[in-house]
């Protein structure tokens, strides 16, 4: 932030819009990784050919030459809301050329992270949830299980009632967000299919989640 | 807890170490009893015994005759010495069935097996009338088994005989004949045998543990993480000759076996959801009684053999319904927004103990098999799950129950309400099944690493480990 101060209003821009991918990343696993390698891929690559641009002294040349033509006096704001879109349609075709195995093995759809014993959604898994009714939305023909997994630290038996439990609160959730009920599986795996075979909290914070995984596209 | 302090077997000293340190609390199998009450407590077992086997009429002169006594107070010192081969191809089969033989007859504690690395000093008898009745005298031993074994071709003729030493006549006698494929069975044969006419005690070392397991290390086909195949499989009660049942590639949990134990239920993934399946097993076909759709799990047989008992989200959460064994006439007994999961059947079929979470952790509730009378066990556990409601004449639930990291197996007494612990925090300790007997428990722990699945005697004496490829889960012990 200190450092975009100092440069031109388009690197405060793409600066700004960074910021929030890297907050995702943070709270996401490598899922997402791809669309967001994708996204500053896009960014970088704009900043690299903007670089020169950007010591002119004319602010409008700035922008990126996906954008509709914003007003001369190109406020920065404007800018900055400008930025995703271009990487929108990439990002799509990235997606839509990979095979199901490929799309569930660096999954776009995010994970939902819960505490021991819960099966509540909370803030941060709210938001999980959202972005991939935001990614069904757009990619209506995807049909998704949603598989409930607990860490070791509940018996055998209950886990599978509590993943079931996990599950559902997440079909519930995108079913409230528009998503169609039938697009959406639920599945519960208990404490079978660790992700991390560890015996940590570390370990047991991954294993606590709601998996998304496309079965159709 | 209402633990006694003899039930902390982890601070006794090792079963049968020393023969003069047996205590009849150990030979009986209680663990409450010390010597000073021995004649009481003898009268007890004889009425425990007699109640699970009620066709042996106690005290008779014949029988007096017959059941071989040790010193009082103390259990019969039995030797197992090896077996006879009557021809170089019985040797192998003579071996097993003596060693098998002795472990089944320890295993139930009824008697006390004098260690066969003191049989060395003993000269081995090749006919009943050379054995040397003085030197086993000497050894400290009341009974004495003789086996002959003759190998023809593809069979056996087993001969086996126990000795009274002391007035060295046989009050056992039977000869085996059939298939030299599995000479165990002979062993566990004997050993029910021998059990029912000493002890009038009905033993388990023909029965089966069904469980499941991920030991092939085969991943799941056409998915997309790396995921271990998981198996139901079945083996004899200590684990040897483990035999798979289920060859799906896919996750196959909580097996359970039919009173009749000739089949299996348990459920499948085989479709992508967990769902209930019966497997014949000694006519290898499938059965599927809830027909699929629906997503159910745990089921358990009800004591008849009639009707299954199970969860399912049918209606949108997890809750325990009765369907018939064909599946038909379907009926839910639980009705509550929370998770109702993993009943069981109390030994006359009027009554389910099941896993619910109403209360915020998952505790043991029961509830009549017609949906009333619902009532609350688990009042002082943090987390109780896996409740397995003990044959008669025990009148018992076992339960995994939370005990700081892990889970230890605990037994609720229903006539006292009192609940005892069977593990003390070894490794995580869950999913307690009831020998037919009562007087077992089969369970899995972490203790060794991995998950495996150990035997233990209801008073929390005699752990054994059962499995040891792969990880092991979800124990049923077949009658």
């Amino acid at each position: 932030m200190a450092r975009s101060s100092s440069g031109s209003r388009y690197e405060i821009g793409s600066t700004r819009s960074v910021v929030p991918m890297n907050k995702r990343m943070r709270g996401s696993t490598t899922a997402a990784s791809v669309v967001l390698i994708l996204l500053t891929g896009i960014a970088a690559g704009c900043a690299r050919r903007e670089a020169p641009v950007t010591t002119s002294p004319t602010p409008p040349l700035a922008a990126p030459p996906g954008v509709s033509a914003p007003a001369p006096p190109g406020p920065p704001s404007r800018v900055e809301e400008a930025l995703p879109v271009p990487s929108e349609p990439i990002a799509e075709d990235a997606i839509s050329n990979r095979s199901l195995d490929a799309l569930n093995r660096d999954s776009p759809l995010k994970p939902v992270f819960y505490p021991l014993d819960g099966a509540d959604l909370d803030a941060e898994g709210r938001a999980a949830v959202t972005a991939n009714a935001a990614l069904l939305r757009r990619h209506t023909t995807w049909v998704v299980t949603v598989e409930g997994h607990c860490d070791e630290r509940g018996t055998s038996e209950y886990n599978l009632a509590l993943g079931e439990r996990r599950a559902a609160s997440v079909k519930a959730y995108l079913v409230s967000l528009g998503i169609g009920p039938d697009r959406i599986r639920t599945v519960s795996y208990g404490k079978e299919f660790p992700f991390d075979q560890g015996h940590d909290e570390g370990a047991w914070t991954k294993n606590r989640r709601a998996h998304f995984v496309i079965t159709s596209k | 807890m209402g633990m006694t302090n003899s039930q902390l077997p982890m601070s006794q000293p090792p079963r049968w170490r020393a023969l003069g340190r047996l205590r009849l609390g150990d030979w009986l199998g209680v663990g409450r009893w010390e010597l000073g009450v021995a004649v009481a407590a003898l009268a007890v077992a004889t009425l425990v015994a007699g109640a699970a086997a009620p066709q042996q009429v106690p005290e008779q002169p014949s029988e007096v005759a017959v059941v071989i006594s040790g010193d009082p107070g103390t259990p019969p010192r039995y030797a197992v010495p090896d077996f006879v081969a009557v021809n170089p191809e019985a040797a192998e089969a003579a071996r097993t069935m003596s060693r098998v033989l002795f472990d089944d007859l320890a295993f139930e504690r009824e008697f006390y097996l004098i260690p066969r690395d003191t049989y060395a000093t003993i000269p081995a008898a090749r006919t009943a009338d050379q054995i040397p009745f003085n030197a086993w005298r000497e050894l400290g031993a009341d009974a004495v088994v003789f086996g002959v074994v003759e190998r023809t071709g593809n069979n056996v003729r087993v001969e086996v005989r126990l000795f009274n030493v002391r007035t060295q006549q046989s009050v056992f006698s039977k000869e085996y004949t059939g298939s030299q494929e599995n000479p165990r069975l002979y062993a566990h044969t004997m050993s029910d045998e021998i059990h029912q006419q000493q002890r009038a005690l009905r033993g388990v070392a023909r029965t089966k543990l069904a469980f499941s397991s991920d030991r092939n290390r085969e991943r799941m086909v056409g998915t997309i993480e790396n995921r271990d195949v998981k198996e139901v499989y079945i083996a004899d009660y200590d684990g040897a000759n483990p035999r798979r049942i289920t060859a799906n590639r896919q996750l196959n949990l909580t097996p359970v076996w039919s009173p009749d134990a000739r089949a299996i239920a348990y459920t499948s993934y085989r479709r992508g959801y967990p769902d209930l399946f019966v497997a014949l097993i000694y006519e290898g076909v499938q059965q599927e009684p809830t027909g699929g759709g629906t997503q159910n799990w745990l089921p358990m047989f009800s004591p008849d053999g009639t009707r299954i008992v199970f969860t399912s989200s049918r209606d949108g959460n997890p809750e325990l319904y009765i369907m018939n064994r064909d599946g038909s006439g379907v009926r839910r007994l639980t009705n509550h927004p929370a998770i109702d999961s993993t009943p069981t059947w109390s030994p006359t079929g009027t009554q389910v103990a099941f896993t619910s979470d109403r209360a915020g952790q998952p505790q043991i509730y029961i509830v009549g098999a017609d949906g009333l009378n619902l009532r609350r066990l688990t009042t002082s556990e943090s987390y109780a799950d896996r409740p397995t409601w003990s044959p008669a004449p025990f009148n018992e639930i076992a339960f995994a129950a939370r005990t700081g990291p892990g889970y230890d197996i605990k037994v609720y007494d229903l006539a006292t309400g009192v609940t005892r612990r069977v593990t003390f925090g070894e490794g995580s300790n869950e999913s307690p099944s009831y020998s037919p007997s009562g007087r077992h428990l089969a369970f899995t722990s972490t203790r060794v690493g991995g998950v495996q699945i150990f035997t233990i005697g209801r008073d929390g004496r005699g752990v054994k480990q059962i499995t040891r490829d792969g990880n092991n889960r979800t124990p049923s012990w077949s009658n």
